[in-house]
């Protein structure tokens, strides 16, 4: 069973009146604990099972406007002790910096909502195996498919945030993963792809059935590709891609790479960053969101973003220690964002596909292709050719690049936008990038 | 060394007693513990922006059957924990009748030094070196807007002990000292990044003022990339430098030749053994046991020593990297390659330092037999896809080449290619192998461990460049 929030406030007090003794002016900490149950099938056996239990605590103690921190895995009382004895003295040999505080107490969280975030189901090993089976019995359809590997995972978390302003709040949550990746293979052809499935909520994950048909087809679909040559056309993003794109503009709009100047993104508040009808949110009260949080790791109350209004960029990511060094209030965002996504676009899926008499449709890209600081973009891809809104037929080994100034003004999206994941846009289409092939 | 039972409930003959008889009709299987203290002090934006440190314990019960592998972790050393991880390792191989193998190779041999850097170097010479950095790269010059620099410092010590009791240990030290600048010209900003470090003191890569010489580097990445042209679109030849750029070779043809992936043909490689697999002249070996290297271990992850084991020679692919896991499915031996992250994570066959040795051509030569193509001196991240060979790598130093010179930097380059093939494309080696400076470090499955790379300049036939010039 992971630990009851009870133990975890225990221990969160202990520290902070430790660090209180010991000569801090204040602190902070957070005390987690999460327990996972994995089993991993390859060709419909079994392969591995792994559980593990994870403690974990941080400490970060200031001194005046010094500040340093400290992480441990053993919460026994007599390590915390030797631990804060040793976060104290870096504290004091750390030179100040006049932005370091905790958060400004308005702005923490006062009512926290149940967001429905922690599903106490707990599926025995067995059961997850049989879920595996019917997975991997269903990837395994067609002869094609040589290779199957699956996992089922089940996450329980349970974490306590305090601080010595007088916050002390923290929750479960749960998560159940499933996935599934198959290989292919065809004359000398092979591939790979695959599909998983992530919820707070074991009720509201794809049926196995479902997950392994997904992945084998996807898989076979990309069997004896071809090469392309180099030209400029447009790009359809596949979701999952898709996603990708925005959480690169995450990190773009954070406040520690604006006050860092290392974005291409700084003083661009409201500017038009993105193409006229684009609306980003970031929206942290979805029931049961993946993403879904009351406050962010420094306690400070998370509400609604419009990051991206009719294509102005609106608000930057903020955290306290940003935030004051750019003049701006926290927004709950230390950590990053919640449930990100792009709101739907006008066209449907198809009509997207039909836009252009040729267009490449990206269901995969390799290598870490995405430079914030100048906007560069170049990355490795696997995908389709689209002719006429058909699938012509599967292609590889090619790049695509651009510049996202340029490609965010360039996006389409279409209007089949689902919540699957903590971050999410509608498949989407990039005019005019250029593809480097053979 | 650490004693990791002497502030539990539980003795060594306790702890023996329990790991025979969880593994006792198992083929294999360890308990593995860990005693990892680790700190980083950074310094961003003219000002120490975070001193963390980090102390963690823990241990990973492992135990195999055929291809089984049930695994279990916890934080808690004590009685309760261990015997809770053992009833969920029995559950999982209930039914299992395997013969366990008590017998390990051995070696006296080691590799670097018990030491733990964080204590050899107080932290107030830390932030010391760290200011002196900042202001040293902003009074160089106007165009320096940005400057990041960060010590980070580990000392794991490990102890896996086998059914029978046998305990194999190893503390193992690992620093790493990085320099990032941002320079801005005429609104446009470039970044670049430099690092040393291995299996010693801080102190002994700074010696001699050493880290002006990091700062110079990083400087001038920074600098050729403010000048840089948009990179070329296409298929045509590329030179690469000697030392880092080897991580193309770790990624395009390294995870290929590791067992797990051959075990379950999910490789490219699985059935070329004994096969022609890259040009003559080119060889090709994965090393533990360079001295004090980043990537070097004197035992590995199972207990096993680590060794040099030559996978490519002359062209000829000779072996793959194993742990004892897919040695025993693949009827070979370990080869000292197990590793993982740390206890929360299961053994995989790994790299270590992977080289590729000097041959006879010198880079003059290579430029100069190029009419259009690519130099590239230093890459940033790479990734590749074992199963369809294709891999891709960002160039964050390149320049063109014309009629055999070198002319403009360009940016934003990524190259693009096919593991298997591409060794195939290599018609020249240099005489030049040279290491890398002790940065790497590789993913697989969720699971980052240190690495090393070495190659000499080569030159490659034919590969595709993804810049935006058509």
């Amino acid at each position: 069973m992971v630990k009851e929030q009870n133990y975890l406030e225990k221990k969160a007090a202990y520290c902070l009146d430790l660090a209180k003794k010991l000569g801090a002016t204040n602190s902070s900490v957070i005390v987690s604990n999460s327990i996972t149950e994995t089993v991993n099938f390859r060709n419909k056996k079994l392969d591995e099972s792994n559980r593990s239990d994870n403690l974990g605590i941080n400490i970060t103690t200031y001194i005046d406007h010094k500040k340093s921190s400290i992480s441990s895995s053993n919460l026994l009382d007599h390590n915390l002790k030797v631990l804060i004895e040793k976060c104290i003295e870096t504290t004091k040999n750390t030179p100040e910096d006049e932005f370091n505080s905790l958060p400004d107490k308005k702005l923490l969280a006062k009512e926290i909502k149940d967001l429905n975030l922690f599903d106490n189901t707990h599926l025995e090993n067995d059961k997850k195996i049989e879920y595996l089976k019917q997975l991997e019995e269903s990837a395994s359809y067609n002869e094609k498919i040589i290779n199957t590997e699956s996992s089922f995972s089940e996450d329980k978390s349970s974490f306590i945030l305090a601080n010595s302003i007088g916050f002390c709040e923290g929750y479960k949550s749960s998560s159940f993963t499933a996935s599934c990746v198959a290989v292919a293979k065809e004359d000398k052809s092979m591939e790979r792809d695959y599909e998983y499935t992530n919820k707070c909520h074991l009720e509201d994950i794809k049926s196995a059935e479902n997950l392994g048909k997904i992945s084998a087809e996807l898989t076979m679909k990309k069997l004896n590709p071809q090469k392309i040559g180099s030209e400029k056309i447009s790009i359809i993003f596949d979701k999952r891609i898709a996603k990708g794109i925005l959480s690169t503009f995450a990190s773009a709009i954070s406040s520690s790479a604006v006050s860092r100047g290392t974005t291409f993104l700084k003083d661009k508040i409201n500017d038009r960053v993105f193409s006229d009808n684009i609306n980003v949110f970031d929206k942290p009260d979805i029931l049961k969101g993946l993403g879904s949080k009351s406050f962010d790791l420094e306690g400070v109350k998370s509400e609604t973003l419009d990051l991206v209004k009719q294509g102005v960029l609106k608000s930057y990511l903020v955290d306290t220690y940003n935030g004051r060094k750019l003049n701006l209030k926290s927004n709950g965002r230390c950590g990053g964002i919640s449930n990100l996504y792009f709101d739907n676009g006008k066209v449907s899926y198809k009509d997207l596909l039909n836009s252009n008499s040729r267009a490449l449709y990206i269901t995969e890209t390799i290598g870490h292709g995405s430079n914030i600081v100048t906007g560069d973009y170049s990355v490795g891809a696997t995908g389709f050719l689209i002719e006429n809104g058909e699938f012509k037929y599967p292609i590889n080994e090619f790049t695509i690049a651009g510049n996202f100034k340029d490609m965010f003004q360039n996006i389409t999206l279409a209007n089949d936008l689902e919540f699957e994941y903590a971050i999410n846009s509608p498949t989407m289409m990039i005019e005019g990038m250029v593809v480097a092939g053979k | 060394m650490s004693n990791f039972f002497d502030k539990s409930d539980l003795t060594r003959k306790d702890v023996n007693n329990i790991v025979s008889d969880t593994l006792k009709n198992c083929d294999d299987g360890e308990l593995y513990l860990e005693d990892s203290k680790s700190e980083s002090i950074l310094l961003d934006d003219n000002t120490i922006k975070s001193s963390n440190y980090n102390s963690d314990l823990g241990f990973g019960f492992r135990a195999i059957s055929g291809e089984i592998v049930a695994y279990s972790h916890s934080n808690e050393i004590s009685r309760e924990s261990l015997k809770n991880s053992s009833t969920n390792l029995k559950s999982t191989l209930k039914s299992s009748n395997g013969t366990y193998n008590c017998e390990i190779p051995k070696s006296n041999k080691k590799y670097y030094n018990d030491i733990n850097p964080i204590d050899q170097k107080s932290l107030n010479s830390k932030i010391e070196i760290l200011n002196k950095v900042n202001n040293f790269l902003r009074k160089k010059d106007s165009k320096v807007k940005q400057v990041t620099a960060s010590f980070t410092g580990e000392q794991k010590s490990v102890e896996i002990i086998r059914l029978g009791g046998e305990a194999l240990t190893d503390v193992r030290p690992l620093v790493r000292f990085n320099v990032s600048v941002m320079l801005e010209k005429n609104g446009r900003k470039e970044t670049g990044v430099y690092g040393i470090g291995g299996r010693q003191s801080y102190d002994d890569y700074l010696k001699n003022d050493n880290w002006q010489n990091v700062c110079e580097e990083a400087f001038r990445i920074a600098s050729v990339n403010l000048d840089s042209k948009p990179a070329p679109a296409g298929e045509m030849k590329v030179v690469l430098g000697p030392g880092w750029p080897a991580i193309l070779i770790h990624e395009a043809i390294g995870h290929g030749l590791e067992g797990d992936f051959n075990r379950k043909k999910t490789s490219a490689f699985h059935n070329l053994m004994g096969q022609k697999v890259a040009s003559e002249g080119v060889t090709i070996v994965d090393d533990g046991t360079l001295d004090k290297r980043r990537g070097s271990l004197t035992i590995d992850d199972e207990g096993t020593p680590t060794e040099r084991t030559v996978l490519i020679e002359n062209g000829i692919l000779k072996n793959f990297m194993q742990d004892r896991l897919n040695a025993r499915l693949m009827n070979t031996r370990s080869t000292g390659s197990g590793r993982r992250e740390n206890y929360k994570h299961i053994v995989l066959p790994r790299m270590r330092n992977t080289m590729m040795l000097s041959g006879k051509q010198t880079q003059d030569e290579m430029i100069k037999s190029v009419d259009k193509g690519i130099f590239a001196v230093s890459f940033g991240g790479g990734q590749v896809d074992i199963t369809s060979g294709k891999f891709v790598f960002n160039c964050t130093e390149a320049y063109e080449i014309i009629n055999g010179k070198i002319g403009s930097p360009i940016k934003g380059a990524t190259l693009i290619g096919d593991g298997p093939s591409i060794l195939k494309e290599v018609s020249m080696v240099g005489n030049d192998m040279m290491l890398d400076p002790g940065i790497g470090t590789c993913g697989k499955a969720g699971q980052g461990v240190p690495v090393g790379v070495a190659q000499p300049s080569i030159l490659i036939d034919k590969m595709t460049v993804g810049g935006t010039k058509l």
